[in-house]
């Protein structure tokens, strides 16, 4: 044990492992460095953390990696304040490119959060300790819509799950499933354990998801929350190809099928077949062929979102929207105005880039939110009724942590639902 | 029995059907399950080896785990069919930070809901 004094409720560090290890793992010299404390006290803290963590996940040692997304900056209680503060009163700083997921609180409109002020000062705190330690302030979820992110074959550490299943499935760049704490132990040692999805045998899919739909419906956005709402309730952790899709899987479709898919199960990585990069070139074992016909595809759409009550308020924009998908809103909403509260969620650098979509989408009445998500922190106004979605990611949590009900339509459904007050879901497949 | 987070913890033994998410499923203030989803919402972990075939989705589930056991609302030991790598960091942080211990193991564990099962990892 080492007495290391840091915040209010920490009062003695317990050691993972011993500086001189002597487990299963190949450490690297450097390695045992950074154990030994011979980096400083941050880098053997994160060290520490990451070898246990890496003996657990069976990596026989620890491999480079050349950037990391963090989650844990999001404040979910003490705990991850208490081991943020710890680690950068430390000294530890990311030794690699390392950008940051959503927090609780969004920045920029300071004035939506809803929340107790004792959170958001702990909130704060937490998002300071983590820039302090280097990190970039993107507080976005997803951030391969950013200009620099990974490509194929590029080793990372991220988290966030939505994140981590993009990064593997779509950039072909390859990442574990990173939890809250070890994301930032990678950043801090640049290292990580050299298992699972970092390897081309953990990246084989194991069965395949044979969609046998209508052709036309794979226009409908909802196709693709429905096959990833799917796809989580089958693979559980196991890497599956999905067959039966084509072209029209675009980069933001394929973003909602991955985040349906992490939110319903623990996926890290699909494959579409004909469609991502490592679809074909890795020699996939496939064990089991699970069929997906319209009428599974049209139950899944009803499970996420069953309410039919009256509508209160649209959310959209979970993961964070696009700028093609603010677009694709200013046009829909262009002249119009909601009646209802409208909620669009997005990255603040995204929010940059895009030119006269923020006007249009404003002009609508609609509330933007960056640097966080509605359905993680106290924003929503009052919800009597229904909220609806097009995210199968946000219809999953929200009841649980909002207590809302949720009803899923598509983007334009949402758009006509607000500005007539009344649940219209044209788009939904049946 | 391969222990990922080594320890002994001594409780009720509680089987989930599926799969659980800390983060969004679970209430680190009240220690229940608060998926609606789950087969098992409103049952309490606190203080009861729990096994489950795995976690699930969000990573944020590390943070809740941890501060779970801070508040003293978490499991005292998770039996998993598979290694997940973000419940054994929870239990490692709430260890180093606080020194409760939440041994971690893959394996088969016998004995019924209810029954006091022991956790020697």
């Amino acid at each position: 044990m080492a007495d290391f004094r840091v915040g209010s409720s920490v009062a003695v560090i317990v050691d993972t492992v011993s500086a001189d290890y002597v487990g299963p793992m190949r450490l690297q010299q450097h390695d045992r460095a950074a154990l030994a404390g011979e980096a400083g006290e941050g880098p053997r803290l994160a060290m520490g953390l990451l070898v246990a963590a890496a003996e657990a996940m069976g990596a026989d040692g620890l491999l480079d990696i050349s950037g990391a997304h963090i989650d844990s900056c999001l404040y979910h209680g003490q705990a991850g304040l208490d081991f943020a503060s710890l680690l950068a009163a430390a000294g530890a700083r990311v030794a690699v490119p390392t950008t940051l997921n959503v927090s609780s609180l969004d920045l920029l409109h300071p004035d939506l959060y809803r929340g107790s002020e004792a959170v958001r000062v702990a909130a704060r705190d937490q998002m300071d300790a983590y820039e302090r330690m280097g990190c970039k302030p993107t507080w976005t979820c997803a951030p391969y819509q950013l200009l620099d992110r990974p490509s194929l074959g590029e080793q990372v550490a991220w988290g966030e799950s939505n994140a981590i299943v993009f990064a593997n499935s779509v950039l072909g760049a390859r990442t574990e499933r990173y939890g809250d704490f070890l994301d930032i132990c990678c950043a801090i040692t640049g290292r990580a354990p050299a298992v699972g999805l970092h390897t081309e045998a953990g990246r084989r899919a194991s069965f395949e998801l044979a969609v046998d739909v209508p052709a036309e419906w794979g226009d409908n956005e909802l196709l693709y929350v429905a096959v990833g709402h799917i796809l989580g309730q089958v693979a559980g952790t196991r890497v599956g190809l999905i067959t039966g899709l084509d072209d029209r899987a675009t980069e933001d479709r394929l973003k909602a099928l991955g985040a349906a898919a992490a939110s319903s199960g623990a996926v890290a990585m699909f494959h579409v077949s004909g469609v991502t990069p490592e679809a074909e070139s890795i020699e996939h074992a496939i064990a089991q062929v699970v069929p997906v016909d319209r009428d599974r595809i049209a139950s899944a759409l009803a499970a996420l979102g069953p309410s039919e009550s009256d509508l209160s308020a649209v959310s959209v924009g979970t993961p964070h929207a696009s700028a093609d998908e603010l677009e694709t809103l200013a046009g829909l909403c262009a002249g119009q105005t909601t009646a209802i509260p409208f909620y669009v969620n997005t990255g603040r650098d995204v929010l940059d880039s895009v030119g006269d979509a923020v006007g249009l989408i404003e002009a609508f009445g609609a509330t933007i939110v960056t640097d966080t998500c509605t359905y993680i922190t106290p924003i929503l106004s009052d919800t009597p009724g229904a909220v609806m979605t097009n995210s199968g990611k946000w219809a999953y949590y929200a009841p649980a942590n909002l207590g809302v009900e949720v009803v899923m339509g598509t983007l334009a459904d949402c758009v006509e639902s607000a500005v007539t007050g009344r649940t219209i879901t044209r788009g939904v497949l049946s | 029995m391969k222990v990922l987070v080594a320890g002994s913890a001594t409780g009720p033994l509680l089987r989930l059907g599926e799969g659980l998410s800390f983060w969004g499923g679970f209430d680190p203030a009240l220690g229940t399950i608060s998926d609606r989803a789950h087969p098992q919402f409103g049952e309490s972990l606190a203080g009861k080896v729990v096994a489950m075939p795995h976690g699930r989705g969000s990573s944020s589930s590390s943070s809740v785990l941890a501060e779970a056991l801070r508040l003293g609302t978490g499991p005292s030991a998770l039996v998993l069919d598979h290694p997940d790598s973000i419940l054994v960091i929870g239990a490692l942080v709430a260890q180093m930070l606080y020194d409760v211990s939440c041994p971690v193991v893959v394996g088969e564990i016998a004995g019924s809901d209810g029954e006091i099962v022991t956790v020697e990892g």
